[in-house]
């Protein structure tokens, strides 16, 4: 088996960081209202384009089952919220339609 | 620390729900991780030093593509500069805690503990906020260890079933934020349509396709949408 001792450390290097920074200069001078902007747009792109991929890349014969996890997820989460909930209702959906 | 401030019961109930959401999902990373040939050791190593779930899956999903480690790193920086904001956010609303506590409650803020504390009143103690973590930790790590150890004893229809999780997880964090705002919508869609597109006629090396996206539609966002950023918005 391969070492992946090196991917781990930088991949907890680049999670530690920005979960730190911003702990350390807390009152630092705001950031550029662009800079931000675009800040704060990340979430939401990333969501996007991850859950897309999801879809996209699904174990063969899995493509109709994890569009039918992720449609029940959000139909539950727009309806009820709450994560637990949307996440046990999908996996309880994709179970039905892959048995 | 005079008045109300919430202390570890607290955090021990807020906690719940991240305990019962973070196990199986973790569990499918352990799961996961098996079947992509990473041993034991680094599996837990992934869940106890990174501590990201997104992250984590997609680095499994890139290992699997064969991606060079780098381009792993540089995809997880992108995908974890987010945590910059909350913690920018929580950080302002702590008040008296100890330096010596700040290293550990930054290495705790996650999408889900950082939603959860985000979401109580008032200022933040670290007893709180060292609670919620310590248990979302603990549940992660200990649902990726069990993952890997007995997760393949699972009927094979759980087992395909668990990985599901996390886009559920996705899903439901992006859909409420939708109803807040069409903006968030938008964002989304024109980086999955970037990723699609990208990713159908191989216009970037693996691993690239999703830096370009978020990029691209992050960008774009700030030309055309109107701002509706103002204050705590977001």
């Amino acid at each position: 088996m391969t070492s992946y001792l090196p991917l781990i450390i930088g991949m907890m290097l680049v999670t530690y960081l920005p979960r730190l920074l911003p702990w350390i200069v807390l009152s630092e001078r705001p950031l550029h209202p662009l800079v931000r902007r675009f800040l704060l747009y990340i979430p939401y792109t990333a969501l996007g384009a991850l859950i897309v991929r999801g879809v996209m890349e699904a174990p063969t014969g899995m493509t109709a089952a994890t569009l039918a996890g992720i449609g029940v997820s959000a139909v539950c989460s727009w309806f009820k919220g709450g994560l637990v909930l949307s996440v046990a209702a999908a996996i309880i959906a994709v179970l039905l339609v892959i048995s | 620390m005079k008045q109300q401030s919430r202390g570890a019961n607290a955090g021990l109930v807020a906690a719940l729900p991240i305990v019962i959401g973070y196990f199986p999902v973790a569990m499918a990373f352990g799961l996961l991780a098996k079947t992509v040939n990473i041993s034991l050791w680094d599996t837990c190593l992934f869940s106890l030093v990174v501590f990201a779930g997104a992250s984590q899956f997609m680095a499994l999903d890139l290992i699997k593509a064969g991606i060079a480690a780098g381009d792993i790193i540089l995809a997880t920086f992108l995908l974890n500069l987010r945590h910059l904001m909350m913690s920018a956010s929580l950080a302002v609303r702590c008040e008296n805690v100890k330096r010596g506590w700040l290293p550990f409650i930054a290495f705790g803020i996650t999408d889900e503990t950082f939603s959860v504390a985000s979401l109580q009143n008032g200022k933040l103690s670290a007893r709180f906020l060292l609670t919620l973590q310590v248990l979302a930790y603990a549940a992660w790590v200990s649902g990726t260890l069990a993952g890997y150890l007995v997760g393949a004893a699972l009927p094979v229809a759980v087992q395909s079933s668990l990985g599901i999780g996390l886009y559920a997880m996705f899903t439901a964090i992006l859909v409420p934020e939708i109803k807040r705002s069409a903006n968030v919508l938008y964002l989304a869609a024109m980086s999955g349509t970037v990723y699609v597109i990208s990713d159908t006629f191989q216009l970037l090396p693996a691993g690239w396709a999703l830096i370009i996206s978020i990029i691209t539609a992050s960008v774009a966002g700030l030309f055309i949408l109107k701002d509706d950023t103002k204050e705590d918005a977001m």
